[in-house]
């Protein structure tokens, strides 16, 4: 949270002031800020996009492969940082190349569809991890760098990353719409949709681009650490409480961000790191909503098993 | 066929290709260098009933991937309702082997059903207006169809097996199919559901004129309905009525080892020392040599 002291000790009036419970002069507040108006806007992009993104990456069951694409998005940052370009570029070029090099490793699964091997996304994480920690110590920068990229931080962003944030969101949702339906059913049931003729490698493959960019985008604002904090609890969330796929995805959107308005809210107000305040609202929002699975299952027991098993109609 | 049109029909000269939805001329299908099945020629004649059976591991589940063009001939050709395999899958339902939806999938059978009427579209459907309704009323009349109404809303996970296997016969059915290929429906599902399963099979067939290919293990749940039976081994298959071809002589012939078929008071046919799968069988659900 470096960049955020600094910003914070520059601005004329305590920026840690006291929560009032004023909802409109907190947020009025919190908006007086520039880098504040930016954090709740770059948030919100990627709470959006990584939300939808991490909705199928859960239903597809391939969180391994999302948090393997978020980490690699870590020596991106680095190294970008070390030959002086713009980081923003080395967090996309490195998840989208990981993604491809994930994606060349896909087998055909038992049963139809195909699969990363758990093994190749495991090297790969592991190598990327540690081109992050050599850069690093080759950079010889601060000391606190390391913390942006592995554990969040949205209090030092640019106009320029908030729009890129968004040109790059806005393309992964126009190609998550075009190819949305047939992804749905190749990843609940690849057998029959590759009879049917839809193209589940070619599929696979532009999902995980499409996951490396949402992976990308959610490490720099939760850190590659926590990303899953954006793309799976939101979408595990709502996938607990209903199996209407539209809702649930419009669920997972809301839950997003939700958590990442509180989370920036909170971290502007405890200082405490902005990786840890979006988890901490989507872990409680999850707990709450097994919660509530758990009371409404005991309510309705008594329902299930409505018909004889034998029974033709 | 009637009289020739002045456009030369190029199936015109097949026997009133209409009348067989599916067949193989001299069929063989390699899996890496070894022969899964050769000499194989069979006839599924429109509206029939037929199941293919076989020991483990002989390659049914190939035979009717051949014949939805999901696996390639190495010799021999196929046509499927008058097409090359593959190029009517508009018009075939297919129920793969036996797949559960395991219990953290959070999607509704009805959302299955729907898949299967337009999850090969791109882009995302219309929420509304004429065409969602007609969509809607579609899937509702196909999971009507299976009698699956009361569950179809439930999360598919936490559905019974035999419930599942009841939807995805839906989802094979709601594009109105000629042809509805299973690959071993009643696997897995106990006998009361076996039994449901296969007369719920045999009414599509007879009240809707679908014609079924069925890959089965066990031919007694079904034998009663059925119309012809494939008997499949490594040296090709045999086709006919089932009291033709479920005999002593012609398995013994096709397995090259001594078996009897017995028949029971209630009339039902016993196959009585029919081999396993030799050992170097294929694992019959990647179609991969084991070694």
């Amino acid at each position: 949270m470096n960049s955020f002291t600094v910003l914070a000790s520059a601005a004329s009036s305590s920026p840690d002031a006291p929560w009032s419970w004023n909802l409109a002069a907190d947020l009025h507040d919190m908006l007086s800020y520039p880098f504040m108006v930016n954090a709740f806007r770059a948030g919100s992009i990627v709470a959006v996009v990584a939300g939808i993104v991490g909705w199928f990456m859960v239903l597809r069951k391939q969180a391994f492969a999302g948090h393997t694409l978020a980490v690699s998005a870590f020596p991106g940052a680095t190294g970008a940082t070390l030959i002086g370009i713009n980081p923003m570029f080395g967090y996309f070029s490195f998840s989208l190349a990981a993604a491809l090099a994930i994606a060349a490793a896909a087998r055909p699964r038992r049963g139809g569809g195909f699969n990363e091997e758990s093994a190749v996304v495991g090297v790969v994480q592991a190598f990327a991890l540690a081109c992050g920690f050599l850069f690093v110590s080759l950079y010889n920068g601060f000391s606190t760098s390391i913390n942006a990229p592995l554990f969040g931080s949205s209090f030092a962003i640019t106009n320029t990353q908030v729009i890129t944030l968004g040109g790059v969101g806005l393309a992964t949702l126009l190609v998550l719409t075009a190819i949305g339906r047939p992804l749905l059913f190749s990843s609940v049931d690849a057998d029959v949709a590759i009879a049917r003729g839809v193209p589940g490698r070619g599929l696979n493959v532009v999902f995980l681009l499409v996951l490396g960019a949402a992976a990308a985008e959610a490490s720099q604002i939760a850190g590659a650490l926590l990303v899953f904090s954006m793309l799976v609890m939101p979408a595990a969330t709502a996938q607990r409480l209903t199996s209407k796929p539209a809702l649930s995805m419009a669920l997972t959107v809301v839950f997003g961000l939700l958590a990442t308005w509180g989370g920036i809210a909170l971290a502007y107000y405890q200082l405490y790191p902005l990786g840890f305040c979006i988890s901490s609202f989507s872990f409680g929002g999850y707990l709450l909503a097994n919660l509530a699975t758990a009371t409404r299952l005991r309510q309705r027991r008594p329902m299930v098993s409505a018909k004889p098993v034998g029974a033709v109609a | 066929m009637s009289e020739p049109t002045g456009v030369t029909d190029r199936r015109s000269t097949e026997e009133s290709a209409s009348d067989i939805a599916v067949r193989f001329r001299n069929a063989a299908v390699r899996v890496g260098d070894r022969t899964l099945w050769h000499n194989v020629d069979l006839e599924v004649p429109a509206g029939q009933f037929v199941a293919i059976l076989g020991p483990n591991g002989v390659g049914k589940s190939t035979l009717v991937k051949a014949a939805l063009g999901l696996f390639p001939l190495a010799a021999g050709e196929a046509r499927v309702l008058g097409e090359p395999p593959g190029g009517a899958s508009r018009d075939i339902g297919y129920v793969p082997q036996r797949r559960s939806f395991d219990h953290s999938v959070r999607v509704r059978g009805i959302d299955i059903v729907r898949l299967g009427l337009d999850g090969d579209r791109w882009g995302l459907p219309m929420p509304w207006g004429e065409r969602a309704r007609k969509a809607h009323e579609r899937v509702a009349h196909a999971i009507e169809l299976v009698g699956a109404t009361a569950y179809a809303r439930r999360p598919v996970g936490q559905i019974s097996g035999g419930e599942q296997q009841r939807l995805l016969i839906a989802q094979a059915l709601v594009r109105a199919p000629r042809l509805l290929i299973l690959d071993e429906p009643l696997d897995s599902l106990d006998l009361p559901n076996q039994s449901a399963i296969a007369a719920l099979i045999k009414r599509i067939c007879t009240d809707r004129g679908v014609t079924v290919l069925m890959v089965a293990h066990d031919v007694n749940p079904i034998l009663t309905y059925l119309d012809q039976v494939v008997y499949l081994a490594g040296g090709g298959a045999v086709c006919g009525a089932p009291r033709e071809v479920i005999t002593s002589a012609n398995l013994t012939r096709l397995y090259e080892t001594p078996i009897e078929v017995l028949r029971t008071s209630d009339d039902q046919l016993v196959v009585v020392g029919q081999p396993e799968a030799p050992a170097h069988h294929a694992d019959r659900h990647t179609g991969q040599p084991l070694q």
